[in-house]
């Protein structure tokens, strides 16, 4: 198979297929044509026999159709020194005769006939083009299994699976999860820990694959990737750590509604595709290329099942707020990822508060639980409101900065019911804070973000990890291309 | 054997080297040995109590620790460990 595309022979060449009414109509045409001297190739892509009454080549690998990007059948081309100069698809009376310079060409027949879909761009075969055809510099090593291995459980049996099924990184598959990005296979998005390798866009698109990806989210898995992997994420650590964190990855963005990524009903939760792969690809990727694997480098006591994905997008056309990405310096307009070393979420439910402040201190009051009532500023958290609840900040024309500012005031507490031994609790704040008014939340140590279903009267926090330098703060990327 | 299907490895393709150990030495006075406190709480209650088990039986002891549990030691910081000391012990802790 050539990667390099047929020269067409000079004068005029048509492209059929015998399985096309509108080829098969033109067939007499073909036929005057070739009868008039001109020169005259034809090139039939299905059944070498057709058309009976010229001469033909069959283009039984599709190299041409391929190469010379045939879409529709029949294709009339001119072809002068070697380079097309015309071209028109399907059957138009007055477009061949033009072309050909012969004023009586079909003028039996109507006016105008549609063309049919070239087999080079049929669905079940462009996979397989592309790989033959595209001089595509995909380097992984090939792994052949054998017939009597079934693929499925042999990529269990390799250790390459988060433990659910995952789809056979064939390489038609992973040149098709290319398309979805301008960047070069070679490129390296980031260094991958913990093993750290140079991290590709093509072993990202090997693994999106395996995560049941579309092309079009690659641009979001590659971002996600760049995101968790540097020293301010410190993605090692996230892994290493005994405490039940992933990388949580929130997604903003028109970019968001257009690969159908979930902000509503069950947003955290089952069903979206998008949402469930991006933070697969991710995980499969720290997994597969990092080297980060469950009782090797990742020590978590329990874990939590959003280490499978966790990834959502905000509702921004319903929201009451700035997005979480305006919020973090992004423009408005663009895409944005930003991921936060988090747990699982917990509801939190208030179906009385109709005011502001009533609303406020209940999340407050939950707000304060995150890890340990008497634990202060190490632990950041992400406060999603739902549709419900947001709307009694709306109503009220509380801005992101106001609500956050009354939840700081409603979690600042005294050292004294902080410090360990406090309350019968030997956890806690160090004694020497016993004195002081303390924050539940470092600065900016609380995300607030808006998703979810429109009834319910919850919201939902999830709880972080060791935050700042000695732990991970959330990092925000713009998706590219 | 006939062949199934053909995919691309997922993996870093990488092949770490196998270090052989080091013998263990038969007696520790003379060297120099590192202790290495990851920064967890009490570290120091464990590397204090052999520090001073270290030097009664003729070892030198140089502290060391890494400035955050949850990353990977430094390379410098490795690399001074390495060029500074002859053992080195490593302290997890809570």
């Amino acid at each position: 198979m050539s990667t390099t595309a047929p020269q067409l022979p000079n004068g005029f060449v048509v492209v059929v297929k015998h399985e096309c009414a509108t080829c098969q109509m033109v067939e007499p045409v073909l036929a005057a044509l070739a009868a008039s001297g001109a020169p005259l190739t034809i090139y039939t892509q299905d059944d070498p026999a057709f058309p009976a009454s010229v001469d033909h080549t069959h283009d039984a690998d599709l190299s041409v159709s391929w190469h010379h990007n045939i879409e529709t059948v029949p294709t009339l081309m001119v072809i002068e020194n070697g380079t097309e100069t015309e071209r028109t698809v399907g059957w138009s009376q007055s477009e061949w005769q033009r072309i050909t310079g012969i004023s009586t060409l079909g003028a039996d027949l109507p006016a105008m006939r549609p063309g049919c879909g070239s087999m080079s761009v049929d669905p079940d075969r462009v996979d397989a083009l592309r790989a033959a055809f595209t001089d595509s510099p995909v380097i992984s090593r090939q792994i052949e299994f054998s017939s009597a291995e079934d693929e499925f459980e042999a990529m269990y049996a390799r250790g390459w699976t988060d433990g659910l099924p995952v789809i056979p990184p064939t390489r038609e598959r992973v040149l098709r999860m290319l398309t979805g990005t301008t960047r070069h296979p070679q490129d390296v998005v980031a260094i991958a820990p913990p093993d750290l390798v140079e991290l590709t866009v093509e072993k990202i698109a090997v693994n999106a694959v395996m995560a049941g990806c579309l092309p079009e989210y690659m641009p979001w898995v590659i971002a996600a990737l760049e995101a968790v992997c540097n020293d301010q994420f410190n993605m090692h650590g996230v892994l290493a750590t005994t405490m039940p964190v992933g990388p949580v990855i929130i997604c903003n963005g028109p970019g968001t509604r257009a690969i159908g990524m979930n902000s509503g009903i069950n947003a955290f939760g089952q069903g979206n595709r998008a949402n469930n792969t991006i933070g697969r690809a991710v995980q499969l990727t720290i997994r597969n290329v990092g080297g980060g694997r469950p009782g090797e480098v990742d020590r978590a006591t329990h874990g939590n099942p959003g280490k499978i994905s966790f990834c959502f997008a905000e509702d921004e056309e319903n929201s009451p707020f700035t997005s979480l990405a305006t919020e973090r310096g992004v423009p408005a307009g663009k895409n944005a990822v930003t991921v936060f070393a988090g747990e699982g979420p917990r509801c939190v439910v208030d179906q009385l508060a109709r005011t502001p402040e009533e609303l406020t201190t209940s999340l407050a009051a939950c707000l304060l639980t995150v890890h340990h009532p008497k634990l202060i500023i190490g632990f950041d958290a992400i406060l999603t409101l739902s549709p419900d609840h947001g709307r009694v900040y709306a109503e009220a024309g509380w801005s992101r900065e106001k609500l956050l500012a009354e939840i700081a005031e409603r979690t600042l507490r005294p050292g004294a019911d902080l410090v360990r031994g406090a309350h019968g609790m030997a956890e806690g704040a160090p004694l020497h804070l016993r004195d002081s008014m303390l924050p539940k939340f470092r600065p900016g140590g609380l995300l607030l973000t808006y998703a979810g279903g429109g009834a319910g009267l919850f919201s939902s926090i999830v709880a972080g990890w060791a935050n700042g330098a000695i732990g991970s703060d959330p990092v925000t990327r713009v998706v590219g291309s | 054997m006939a062949t199934g299907l053909t995919i691309l490895d997922p993996t870093s393709e990488s092949n770490p080297t196998t270090r052989q150990l080091l013998a263990r030495p038969s007696d520790i006075s003379g060297h120099t040995i590192a202790l290495l406190d990851i920064s967890k709480p009490r570290g120091n209650v464990f590397l204090d109590r052999l520090e001073e088990l270290l030097t009664e039986r003729g070892a030198k002891v140089k502290r060391y620790a890494k400035p955050t549990f949850t990353k990977p030691a430094p390379v410098d910081l490795r690399h001074e460990i390495a060029t500074q000391c002859t053992l080195v012990i490593e302290a997890l802790a809570d």
